[in-house]
C-alpha cells in the first residue's frame, strides 16, 4: 500500500500516457494502432472509451457524440422537485480527452459492417477494427394515440434530460395549487424501471410544500413495477397514499390504467375505464433502441439489439458491439450503472479479441437508487455472472435485491447520501 | 485449472445461480465496484468510502463481515454476497495496489485540532501515524467524513462489533467527551492533507 496526497498524485499521473499504467491496468503494446470507434457518449459509450484506453493505451479510440456535453437523466427527477439544477447533471468530454481519446462532435448516420466504416451526418468517415454503439433509447411516440414528438413540446416526456426536463419543471412551477399532474407510465422494457414512481414521489415532495392541494395520477399499463413495495411504503408514510387525501394515485393496468388515447387540445387522457384531465401532463412513451441501431440493421423484431452477453457483440453484424439501454441484456435493468458495467465487460472483451485472445469471463453489477423524499432513499442491487449455456446474464443467487422494507429511518437517510455520492462517482468513473 | 476450481468450490462461497463457474480477472471484478467507489476504488465522495490502498487483509475481513451480516450496511451486505472468498481475495489484492489519495473536504479547523489530541490519547495506539496506517483497520486519515460518521455511529450504538480493546477506548472517549469527541475525531481525520 502506498499513500500520496492529491498534489503528488497529480504530479505522478501528469502525463496522460501514464494514466493507464499508474492505475494498475495492463499495457498491451501488441495491439497498437488498432481502431475502435465508439458511438454515443452516455454512461455506456463514455465508460467504454475510457476503459478501452485504460486497458490498452495503444488503441486508437474515437468517440462520436452528437452533443457538446452530456446531460444525465439519473437524478434528473430532483430537477423536477427543485432540489437540484440541470447544470449539476451536465458533464463535458474534456476528461476523456486526457486519456488520449479523440472526441468528435457529430452524429453517426451509418455503419457499414462489411467495410468496417462509420459515416457521420457531418460527412466524415471513420474506419474501425471494432465498433461500440451506445445510443440509448428512442421513443415510439405514435404508440400512444394522440401523442407525437411535436406534442412532447406541450406534454413533455422528460425521459431524455435537457430542455424537456426544464419544460416539465416550468409547467409544474406554473401550475395552480389544486391542479392535477398526470404521468403516463410506459410498458416494459424501458429505461430506468423505477423512474416514473420516483418522479411521482419527487413531484409530491414539491407539491407538499408549495401546492398541497394538488394531485398526482400515474396511469400504468402494468400491474407491477420496480421497487413497488418500497415506493408504496414511502408514498404512504410521506404523501398519504392509501387515504382519501392521498397526493398520489396509481392506476394499475388491472384497474384500467392503460391509456387508449390523448386529446392534446384539452390534455385529456382517456384510460380504459375513465378520462383524466391533466393540468400538467407527462407522457413517457414506449421505447426501443436508439435511431442509429435501426439504421444500421442491429435491432431484433422487438426493436432492441440482440447481443452476445459475454462480449456485447451484435448477433447480426460481427465487429459491432451494442451496450447500455439499446441492447437486449434485459436481465439487467436499463440503468446508467448497467450501461457502465456492460461497457467495462465489452471493453475488456474487445481488448482480448483485438489481441487475438478468447475473451475472459465477465462480471457485472447494477445498482439503482431512488429518492422518495427528504432523507428517504432506497436501492436495488444486483451482481451478475455470464451463463454461457443460455447466453444470458444471470444474477448471482443469494446476492443483490432491495433495501429491506423495514429499513430504519437512519438507513433510509444514509441511502440518500450514498445516492448523491453514487452520482459523483459514476460521473467521474465514466467521463473523468 | 480444474483442480483449482474444485478447490474453490470446496472452499465454499461459490454461489453462482445455475451458471458455469466463472473466473473473471481481478480487474474485471473490481472495476464493477467503481460506479460507487470511484475508478480503482478512489471515491470522489462525498459519502462513499475510498477503498483504494486498503490493506488486503482488512478488505477481506470487511467483505466477509458484510456477507455474514455482521457489519451493518445499507447496501454492501447485498453486494458482498455476490462473490466467492477467492474472488474477494483477488479484489483485495487488486485494491491494495491502487493509490489511496486523501479526500479534499471541508472540515472545522478548531474541531480538528481537538480531534488531533483525542486521537493521540485514545486511538493512535492502533490507528498509527494519525490514522494513516491501516494494516488491519481501514485508513482513517483522508477518508470521507460522512462515511466515518456512519462507522462511528454504528460502533457507538453497538450495531458494529469492535475488538474489546477498541471498545474500551471508544467507550472511554464517549464517556469523557460525549458526541463532541467523536465529531472532533472525524474532523481530524477529514483534515488530513
Ligand atoms: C428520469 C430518469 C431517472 C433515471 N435514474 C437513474 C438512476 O438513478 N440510476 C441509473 O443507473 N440510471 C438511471 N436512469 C437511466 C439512465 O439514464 C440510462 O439507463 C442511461 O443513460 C443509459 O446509458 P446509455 O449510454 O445506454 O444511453 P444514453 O445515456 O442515452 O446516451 C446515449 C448518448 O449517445 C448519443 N447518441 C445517440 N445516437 C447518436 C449518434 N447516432 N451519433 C452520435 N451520438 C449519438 C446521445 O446524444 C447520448 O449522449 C434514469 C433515467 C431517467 C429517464
Ligand atoms: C451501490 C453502491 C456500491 C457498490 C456498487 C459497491 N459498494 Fe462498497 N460500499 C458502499 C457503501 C454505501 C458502503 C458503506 C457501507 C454500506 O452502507 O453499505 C460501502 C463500503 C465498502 C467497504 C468498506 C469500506 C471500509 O472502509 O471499511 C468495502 C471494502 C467495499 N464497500 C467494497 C466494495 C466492493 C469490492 C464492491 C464491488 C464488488 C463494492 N464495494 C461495490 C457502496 C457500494
Ligand atoms: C485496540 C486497537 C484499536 C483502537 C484503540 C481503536 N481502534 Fe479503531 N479499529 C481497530 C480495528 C482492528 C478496526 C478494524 C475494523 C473492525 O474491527 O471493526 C478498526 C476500525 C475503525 C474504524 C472503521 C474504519 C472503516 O474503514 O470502516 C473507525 C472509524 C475507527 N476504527 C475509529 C477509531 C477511533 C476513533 C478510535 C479511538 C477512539 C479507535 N478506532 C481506536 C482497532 C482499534
Amino acid at each position: 500500500m502506498f499513500k500520496v496526497n492529491r498534489r503528488d498524485f497529480m504530479k505522478l499521473t501528469g502525463g496522460a500516457a501514464v494514466v493507464g499504467s499508474v492505475l494498475g491496468m495492463p499495457h498491451i503494446a501488441r495491439a497498437a494502432g488498432q481502431k475502435v470507434v465508439v458511438i454515443g457518449g452516455g454512461p455506456g459509450g463514455a465508460t467504454a472509451a475510457k476503459y478501452l484506453k485504460m486497458g490498452n493505451p495503444g488503441l486508437d479510440v474515437t468517440l462520436i457524440e452528437s452533443g457538446d456535453s452530456y446531460v444525465a437523466c439519473f437524478l434528473s427527477n430532483e430537477v423536477l422537485s427543485g432540489e437540484r439544477t440541470l447544470e449539476s447533471l451536465t458533464v463535458g468530454f474534456d476528461g476523456l480527452k486526457k486519456y488520449g481519446i479523440t472526441v468528435v462532435k457529430d452524429t453517426a448516420s451509418a455503419i457499414d459492417p462489411a467495410a468496417k466504416k462509420v459515416t457521420t451526418s457531418g460527412g466524415k468517415t471513420f474506419d474501425y477494427d471494432r465498433c461500440v454503439v451506445s445510443p440509448g433509447v428512442e421513443f415510439n411516440y405514435e404508440a400512444v394515440v394522440g401523442y407525437s414528438e411535436a406534442a412532447s413540446h406541450k406534454a413533455p416526456h422528460a425521459w431524455k434530460a435537457g430542455p424537456q426536463t426544464l419544460l416539465l419543471r416550468k409547467q409544474l412551477e406554473d401550475m395552480k395549487d389544486g391542479g392535477t399532474f398526470v404521468i403516463v407510465a410506459p410498458p416494459n422494457p424501458f429505461r430506468c424501471p423505477p423512474g416514473p414512481y420516483e418522479r411521482a414521489a419527487q413531484v409530491a415532495m414539491y407539491f407538499k410544500h408549495k401546492k398541497p392541494k394538488s394531485k398526482i395520477i400515474i396511469l400504468d399499463p402494468k400491474d407491477d413495477f420496480a421497487k413497488k413495495g418500497l415506493f408504496i411504503k414511502a408514498w404512504t408514510s410521506l404523501y398519504g397514499y392509501g387515504t382519501p387525501d392521498s397526493m398520489i394515485k396509481w392506476v394499475s393496468g388491472a384497474d384500467g390504467g392503460k391509456v387508449d388515447k390523448i386529446d392534446m387540445e384539452t390534455l385529456t387522457v382517456s384510460a380504459q375505464t375513465e378520462d383524466f384531465k391533466a393540468d400538467v401532463l407527462n407522457v413517457i412513451p414506449p421505447q426501443k433502441a436508439g435511431h442509429i441501431a435501426h439504421v444500421a440493421d442491429l435491432v431484433n423484431e422487438k426493436g432492441w439489439c440482440s447481443v452476445n452477453k459475454k462480449t456485447f457483440e451484435s448477433s447480426k453484424h460481427p465487429g459491432v458491439h451494442i451496450i447500455g439501454d439499446a441492447s437486449d441484456a434485459t436481465t439487467m435493468p436499463k440503468s446508467a450503472y448497467s450501461a457502465s458495467s456492460q461497457a467495462k465487460v465489452c471493453a475488456a472483451a474487445i481488448i482480448d479479441l483485438l489481441a487475438g485472445k478468447e475473451p475472459g469471463d465477465p462480471s457485472y453489477v447494477n445498482t439503482c437508487y431512488s429518492i422518495a423524499g427528504p432523507d428517504y432513499g432506497f436501492s436495488v442491487a444486483g451482481v451478475y455472472t455470464y451463463d454461457a449455456e443460455k447466453n444470458e446474464i444471470a444474477g448471482v443467487k443469494g446476492a443483490g435485491g432491495l433495501t429491506p422494507v423495514d429499513a430504519s429511518p437512519e438507513m433510509l437517510k444514509r441511502e440518500v447520501g450514498y445516492a448523491h455520492s453514487w452520482l459523483a462517482n459514476i460521473v467521474a468513473d465514466s467521463w473523468k | 485449472m480444474k483442480i483449482k476450481m474444485s478447490l474453490m468450490a470446496l472452499l465454499g462461497g461459490m454461489v453462482f445461480g445455475g451458471a458455469a463457474l466463472a473466473e473473471p480477472t481481478p480487474a474485471m471484478l473490481a472495476n464493477a465496484c467503481a460506479g460507487c467507489h470511484g475508478t480503482n476504488g478512489l471515491s470522489v465522495g462525498p459519502t462513499s468510502p475510498i477503498i483504494s490502498g486498503m490493506a488486503s487483509e482488512y478488505f477481506v475481513a470487511a467483505m466477509a463481515a458484510y456477507k455474514k451480516g455482521e457489519w451493518p450496511s445499507t447496501i454492501m451486505g447485498r453486494i458482498a454476497k455476490g462473490y466467492s472468498d477467492e474472488q474477494i481475495k483477488a479484489m483485495g489484492d487488486f485494491f491494495a495496489k491502487q493509490p489511496f489519495v486523501r479526500a479534499a473536504q471541508k472540515n472545522d479547523a478548531a474541531k480538528a485540532k481537538t480531534g488531533a489530541k483525542l486521537h493521540e490519547e485514545y486511538c493512535e495506539k492502533c490507528h498509527e501515524k494519525g490514522g494513516s496506517a491501516g494494516e488491519d483497520a481501514g485508513v482513517l486519515a483522508g477518508q470521507w467524513m460522512p462515511y466515518l460518521e456512519h462507522a462511528m455511529e454504528d460502533y457507538t450504538s453497538g450495531k458494529r462489533p469492535m475488538t474489546k480493546k477498541m471498545q474500551k477506548q471508544v467507550d472511554q472517549l464517549v464517556q469523557d467527551h460525549k458526541h463532541a469527541g467523536v465529531e472532533a475525531l472525524v474532523n481530524f481525520y477529514g483534515s488530513a492533507k
